[in-house]
């Protein structure tokens, strides 16, 4: 909402300047986004008149001036040169004794030039200052002399002020509460509430009818719903359309608006200087009378903004007997609208429902001034004055003659009593403000009702934002001065502060640090991406789309979080980073419903790792991506991750490389080489290492109490025992280590595999597998004998489970 | 010279020429080995009387255990020379660099967050958290923004599509909605944070249309806004690791929040690159806050009549950019390996009230 200083104060009495009503405005509410001041940059440029100008002794074409800059006592014409009075050359042919110009003095910018004005010697007269044109100002091209301004300009004060331009120009953004500040008036009458001055009576006569109305205004809606309760009308005629008065013009372009004609200007000033928003049809084009109604389904409509819109049953129009000639409170037609040869009006001022137009608003998806005001709600007894106050602005403008007021409807009912208690105050602000202060805030700001306590307060016609006492704690506080709240210290909960993570936050954050410490670098990347991708990676699905993304390759929520990663190596190869080990903690989409999310810690390796005198790179593998994500549960758990893997994972995993870590009923985690297709769409170089842990599925710790289990060595010398098994190739290793593990569950305390095998001395299709058995007594030394008996039970029970042969 | 003392000086000769283990194991053989000198000696004391083996008994003695230290000193010092022979060929060039590990790093929004978490959870506030997708009704109408509200157009809400049910949800605008799930699960008091992903339909320089906020809610009997604003102003101290700051209250508008009000952190800007909090004559946008509105309270289950609290939010991403001088939002979410490293945290660097939030 943007206004100048000078209309503000057309409402306010106030002395305050520009910087002074922005602080005022923003210490109440009203941010202030900006001040344009065009008369800032002519700061050091004052007016000056014209004592004497004479040809200059030496060229025909240049004139001496002798020029009053004011600051001292009364020039009179015979005046010499002195403290207030200067000699100027300049080469004007309009300068003239007596005229009122723009002086700068020795010293100032010239903003055309960008130069400094310097004492200067003009053909041997010596000149100190100069006359502006509108050019060296740039405030226009006009340059065939300089500026003359208006003989009641005051000699020495601001040539901004006098040039009309001084009018700083303040933009406040108003929050969707304050429907009674989007117009000049409100924001008037908030400051006087705040203080800031006296507020001008805004007081409406009525414009006299001199005939009745040919047309009359009807409500056409079934009982239930009233979009539209109030619809006033009036008939000019005898009009005549030209350009607005000057004045009129200048305030809306000073805005931003571009003045059109004087019976649109006159819409236009009146929304903007008093929040009622106005149509003015071209009586001519409408037939019959004039109702407000319901569209038909499927009822269309050419709209002022030259695009035809199709309406819909809940939207309200505003019809003649033919047809639909407007989109209520929303826009006019263009077939019903103004021209230069329009001859008969009919003026509109109708109350809207605020929600009906929200809708349709959204619906047709235009944002137009009116439905700006009527959405976060007019003043409903401003209906009436505004046609006076429009019809006023007509007859001045374009002539005419009205007709009676034709009404239809009636105010809706906007009185409502709160129940305040003035502690309110105290209770949810935490300041105490004195009872008569409140009550005074209170009236200041148009609010009613009586003084008791609790006291029943009727807001104000023009706020029905304000509900309930909340509200009323708001508007007292916002006034008194919201910087006056004390700070005031919250009570600790207990002494020495709890811990407050849940397990699963504890979980996250050590993951995020184990994989740090890896040498993970952490992302984080958006939680939507190209619907290829999530295809790839077994989403891509409809339930899963943005509806309107902001990019339409970022239109689907990612069903997990690798491709992210996948598609960040690929940047990070292009910049020449092909090395990378990426991880991110974020949330993969199951479905488009809330809920449907977890929370998965995945990560990356790609390239082959840096070059080094070493040679020790290698390029990354499944026992990579197994490692990390063993180092994850393990740091996640706070002990070994013992439960086995099974071969295969998802289809974006290589098909022979890759595994899946079950425990209970779901997946823990994925890992192993991203498919080499999958690479291939994503175009990014393999192999590729990756894992996938479930952070949710990971179980609680079921110990209780903090105490460890007691730490009791065996005393006895452990045994270490090698077997090799040649086994078919098909055979999994977990099932050599199982068998040898669970032959004796109380002496082998673990079993390792330390070497495989393939190629000469093995059979085609077999593999030759070694493990060490470590095997610790607990009570006593076993005998070579005793180690024999279970090497061969052993031997049995993997050959027994895995056909394997030992050996030899 | 007796002959026992020539064949001290001929062995000890001999195990001083000795140049290697071999030599030294032939002369040790010669002298002590069963048929060595010494040995056969040490046998002739079996045939002597006794008092003639008490006299030569304890020279014989005697002399074989000089001889044995002597060999042993010998076969030490050729040890020690053959290691230093051995080590001499195995230089290496030290100044070749380490083998490369890989330097990890944490983004600067988990190492903010964690600074957060540390602050508020010494005030007794809880990490609270939700869902990405959410329904309408948490995002916007319990929090007393109902359909068609003009609110809803402050938001630019990215919605999902229509589900098979024909139910539309939504990418939470903001991390408001878990505020909602607490109330509906928890009965006062309540002290939680709540920090976490927000989507909005904006992108330029300061916007990302995916960036983090975080918001605080209490509720309980007696909390008002000169309490919020106690800790805001803890909260900045602790978290930009000043001994003072200034905040400055504005009147604002949230549909969920009665009285609303803006915050302001007083700041210098004056150095290029550079902020300076507490002091200076700029002002920046801290957090949106106010007291919770009695119809949200209502709606999520709790008395108005009661209960009141307040609540506030900003942003995360911010938070971090302000704190760490980064200038971008967009590159956080780009996954830069250059910009992690060089704005990323190491792994250990945790931050703890009591070792301080940063280095």
């Amino acid at each position: 909402m943007k206004f100048t200083l000078s209309w503000l104060k057309a409402h306010l009495e106030t002395d305050a300047d520009a910087a002074a009503v922005a602080e005022k405005l923003t210490s109440i509410g009203l941010e202030v986004e900006g001040i344009e001041d065009k008369g800032a940059a002519l700061k050091d440029f004052t007016v000056a008149r014209v004592i004497s100008a004479e040809k200059h002794p030496n060229a025909d074409k240049l004139k001496v001036c002798l020029v009053d800059i004011g600051g001292g006592a009364p020039a009179s014409s015979s005046e010499a040169v002195g403290q207030n009075v200067v000699q100027v050359v300049c080469g004007a042919p309009n300068a003239h004794t007596g005229m009122k110009a723009v002086f700068a003095k020795p010293g100032v910018v010239i903003p055309s030039s960008g130069e400094v004005l310097k004492i200067g010697t003009i053909r041997g007269v010596e000149s100190r200052g100069m006359l502006c044109s509108e050019r060296e100002l740039l405030l226009s091209e006009e340059h065939t002399g300089i500026i003359e301004l208006p003989a009641d300009a005051k000699v020495g004060s601001p040539a901004a002020d006098a040039l009309g331009s001084g009018d700083p120009v303040i933009d406040v953004s108003i929050t969707p509460n304050r429907g009674d500040c989007t117009s000049v008036y409100g924001i008037a009458r908030d400051l006087a509430a705040a203080g800031l001055g006296k507020l001008h009576s805004a007081s409406v006569s009525p414009v006299p009818g001199k005939f009745a109305s040919p047309k009359k205004v009807h409500l056409n809606f079934d009982s239930h719903a009233k979009p539209c309760p109030l619809f006033a009308g009036r008939f000019i005629r005898g009009v005549k359309n030209g350009p607005s008065p000057k004045w009129v013009q200048d305030r809306l372009r000073a805005v931003g608006l571009r003045p059109i004609s004087a019976l649109v200007d006159v819409t236009n000033l009146l929304s903007l200087d008093r929040g009622r928003p106005l149509h003015v049809f071209d009586a001519d084009k409408l037939s019959g009378d004039v109702q407000a109604r319901m569209a038909k389904d499927g009822e269309q409509l050419l709209a002022l903004d030259g695009k035809t819109y199709t309406l819909d049953g809940t939207m309200c129009v505003i019809a003649d007997e033919k047809a639909a000639r407007g989109i209520g409170g929303v826009m006019g037609g263009e077939d019903s609208g103004c021209t230069e040869t329009t001859a008969n009006v009919f003026v509109e001022s109708a109350y809207f429902e605020p929600a009906s137009i929200a809708q349709t608003g959204r619906k047709l998806a235009i944002i137009s001034d009116a439905r700006y005001r009527f959405e976060r709600g007019v003043d409903p007894e401003f209906v009436v004055p505004g046609i006076e106050l429009a019809t006023k602005l007509i007859l001045e403008f374009c002539g005419g003659e009205p007709s009676e007021t034709v009404i239809a409807g009636k105010v809706p009912e906007w009185r409502r009593k709160i129940t305040f208690t003035p502690a309110a105050v105290t209770r949810l602000a935490g300041i105490d403000v004195p009872k008569a202060e409140i009550v005074r805030i209170l009236m200041n700001l148009g609010f009613t009702g009586d003084d008791g306590d609790p006291m029943q307060v009727v807001p104000p016609s023009w706020r029905s934002d304000v509900e309930g006492s909340a509200d009323l704690v708001e508007e007292v506080v916002r006034i008194y001065g919201l910087s006056k709240v004390p700070s005031a210290a919250m009570l600790r909960p207990s002494v020495i502060a709890r811990p407050t993570l849940t397990s699963a936050q504890r979980r996250a954050r050590i993951v995020r640090r184990a994989l740090a410490a890896r040498g993970f670098n952490e992302t984080i990347n958006f939680s939507f991406l190209p619907r290829a991708q999530a295809k790839l990676f077994g989403g891509g699905d409809d339930a899963r789309q943005i509806e309107n993304p902001i990019a339409a390759d970022l239109d689907a929520l990612r069903p997990s979080v690798l491709p992210s990663l996948l598609a960040a190596a690929v940047r990070n190869a292009a910049r020449g980073n092909a090395d990378c080990m990426l991880f991110e903690i974020g949330a993969q989409f199951d479905s488009g419903v809330p809920g449907a999310q977890q929370t998965i810690a995945a990560g990356i390796r790609a390239g082959s790792g840096v070059r080094t005198w070493t040679k020790a790179t290698h390029e990354p593998d499944a026992f990579d991506a197994k490692a990390d994500m063993l180092a994850i549960l393990e740091s996640a758990m706070g002990t070994a991750m013992t439960a086995p893997v099974k071969a295969g994972a998802p289809p974006w995993y290589h098909p022979g490389r890759s595994g899946t870590l079950v425990l209970g009923p779901k997946p823990l985690a994925y890992f192993g080489e991203i498919h080499p297709a999958v690479l291939a769409k994503l175009d990014l170089k393999g192999p590729v290492a990756a894992f996938e842990v479930f952070l949710d599925a990971i179980p609680e710790r079921k110990v209780k109490g903090k105490a460890r289990s007691p730490f009791s060595p065996s005393p006895y010398p452990a045994v270490e025992r090698d077997f090799a098994f040649v086994i078919d190739q098909r055979v999994a290793a977990e099932e050599v280590l199982k068998a040898a593990r669970n032959t004796d569950r109380q002496l082998i305390e673990r079993v390792d595999a330390f070497d495989l095998y393939e190629g000469k001395g093995v059979p085609e299709g077999k593999k030759s597998l070694a493990i060490a058995v470590r095997i610790q007594p607990k009570d006593k030394t076993l005998t070579d004998a005793e180690i024999d008996a279970i090497a061969e039970k052993i031997v049995a029970a993997v050959t027994k489970a895995t056909g394997g042969v030992l050996r030899t | 010279m007796s002959d026992i003392q020539t064949l001290e000086r001929e062995i000890l000769a001999a195990i001083s020429a000795a140049r290697d283990e071999a030599a030294l194991e032939a002369v040790r053989v010669a002298a002590l080995g069963k048929k060595g000198a010494i040995s056969e000696l040490l046998k002739t004391l079996g045939g002597m009387s006794a008092d003639e083996r008490k006299e030569k008994g304890p020279t014989f003695n005697s002399l074989r255990d000089r001889i044995a230290d002597a060999l042993a000193a010998r076969k030490a010092a050729l040890a020690d020379d053959a290691l230093s022979a051995k080590l001499a060929t195995e230089r290496v060039d030290v100044t070749l660099p380490a083998r490369p590990e890989p330097r990890g790093t944490i983004h600067p929004v988990s190492q903010v967050l964690d600074e957060m978490t540390a602050i508020f959870a010494d005030l007794g506030f809880a990490i609270a958290e939700g869902p990405d997708v959410e329904y309408d009704d948490y995002n916007f109408t319990k929090l007393n923004i109902p359909p068609d509200h003009p609110a809803r157009q402050m938001h630019d809400t990215f919605y999902v599509a229509p589900q098979a049910d024909g139910s539309r949800h939504v990418l939470r605008t903001h991390t408001s909605p878990v505020q909602v799930r607490t109330m509906l699960s928890q009965k006062p008091p309540i002290r939680i944070i709540s920090p976490g992903r927000t989507y909005r339909v904006d992108s330029d320089a300061t916007h990302s249309a995916m960036f983090h906020q975080f918001e605080g809610l209490v509720i309980d009997e007696v909390t008002h806004l000169g309490n919020l604003k106690w800790v805001l102003e803890e909260f900045c101290k602790a978290f930009f690791e000043v001994d003072q700051v200034e905040i400055r209250a504005r009147p604002s508008f949230f549909p969920f929040t009665e009285p609303s009000v803006e915050w302001d952190l007083r700041c210098d800007r004056s150095a290029p690159g550079k902020i300076v909090f507490g002091t200076g004559n700029d002002w920046l946008e801290l957090a949106g806050s106010g007291m919770v509105h009695p119809r949200v309270l209502e709606m999520c289950g709790i008395d108005p009549e009661k209960y009141q609290g307040f609540a506030f939010g900003g942003g995360l991403d911010r938070l971090a950019m302000l704190k760490y001088g980064i200038p971008d939002i967009r590159p956080f979410f780009e996954s830069d390996l250059r910009w992690l490293r060089h704005y990323g945290f190491a792994a250990l660097d945790i931050p703890t009230l009591d070792g301080g939030l940063s280095r």
